[in-house]
């Protein structure tokens, strides 16, 4: 049998195949997926914050963009996964809603996310596969580690693959 | 330092807070009764401390589609103000505003610009009903934006409240404030959440504001 997995907001999770991963209705934050396409193993984060530089608070890694890859690329690596193989897909980073002229702080954190999960990516190497990012509505995403596709649900509109 | 310890509210902190959802909610809901012409009950208000995944158990699950009305609050009190209700509601709500229109073609989640910006006054009129009584009776300022709207997975509309508390801590405070319709007619009933989400330092000012 086939798990499916469920990640939480500001949560990571690991599996290998035949099992799939799952963040539901993903706003702002950022759902990055790794994978291995050789030992199959994969790992899904849904990411809340840019920088846990700038937060005081920062304990939960998961939390942030910088933090959480590293966590999970290392978990992954733990759990059989090569490093020079890790790739990764990511959705998310939305704004939910426009205020003001479009830079308010707190409206424009999806963006933030977006462009600091690929800056870690780069950092650690690790190759972005495919991104379904920005616009204004919240995605369910569903990671299958046997093919490692990245399927996406959003309201009123098509699934796509990527 | 903030008088407030997310994890160890006092019951009278507790009461006080409650009692404010009370007051605002129940102006807010006068508010709407008259906009809808029919008495509507609210429940008791809940001050809640969730963690980011709770959030959306709220209205039932993360992928439920809900209309997300969101007013930014500054000046005294910062924070957010939210009203949330299911798509057929606000529907309801527009067809009893504009006499008739709104309820055809289109399907359940699908809203026109006429629908939207009718809904957005109708969240204009109620949470501003909420928060001039939340001034009035701690004496602060508060300043509304326009209302943002966005008809979405309640996962995705919570993100934003998740993540300004996600730059504290793990955890998210906020007074949730249920209303229901006394009619059971399925066509008619009005039901929906307010919730009012300041930052902690406003908090701080509320409470101290009542003396608490």
């Amino acid at each position: 049998m086939c798990e499916i997995i469920k990640v939480g907001m500001a949560d990571m999770k690991t599996c290998t195949a035949p099992d799939s991963l799952t963040t539901l209705g993903l706003g702002s934050c950022v759902g990055v997926a790794l994978y291995d396409p050789v030992s199959k193993v994969s790992g899904l984060l849904h990411l809340m914050l840019p920088d846990s530089t700038q937060i005081k608070n920062n304990q939960n890694k998961a939390k942030f963009a910088d933090t959480g890859i590293v966590e999970l690329y290392e978990e992954m690596r733990k759990k059989g996964a090569l490093s020079g193989r890790i790739v990764a897909k990511i959705a998310g980073g939305a704004q939910m809603f426009s205020y003001g002229a479009g830079n308010n702080d707190i409206m424009s954190v999806g963006k933030k996310n977006v462009e600091a999960t690929k800056q870690m990516l780069n950092k650690l190497n690790i190759r972005l596969l495919a991104e379904d990012t920005g616009l204004n509505y919240g995605r369910t995403i569903i990671f299958d580690s046997r093919t490692g596709k990245l399927k996406i649900r959003a309201v009123g509109k098509d699934e796509t693959m990527i | 330092m903030s008088k407030i310890d997310l994890n160890e509210l006092s019951s009278m902190q507790y009461d006080v807070l409650r009692e404010l959802g009370n007051i605002g909610a129940g102006n807010a809901t006068t508010a709407l009764s008259q906009l809808v012409n029919s008495k509507i009950d609210i429940g008791v208000p809940q001050v809640r401390l969730l963690g980011f995944d709770e959030l959306p158990s709220i209205v039932g699950s993360e992928e439920k589609v809900m209309v997300g009305i969101l007013l930014m609050l500054s000046g005294d009190i910062q924070g957010m103000m939210m009203f949330l209700m299911d798509p057929q509601v606000a529907k309801k709500l527009v067809n009893q505003l504009m006499g008739g229109y709104g309820m055809d073609g289109n399907g359940e989640e699908d809203f026109n610009d006429m629908e939207k910006s009718a809904v957005m006054e109708i969240g204009n009129i109620i949470a501003g009903a909420y928060l001039r009584s939340l001034g009035d009776m701690t004496n602060l300022t508060i300043d509304v934006s326009v209302p943002l709207l966005q008809i979405d997975m309640a996962g995705a509309i919570f993100s934003v409240p998740a993540i300004e508390f996600g730059k504290i801590g793990d955890k998210v405070l906020l007074i949730e404030t249920k209303f229901d319709d006394e009619r059971v007619d399925e066509k008619t009933d009005v039901h929906g959440y307010y919730i009012l989400v300041p930052e902690l330092e406003s908090y701080d000012k509320i409470l101290s504001s009542l003396g608490v």
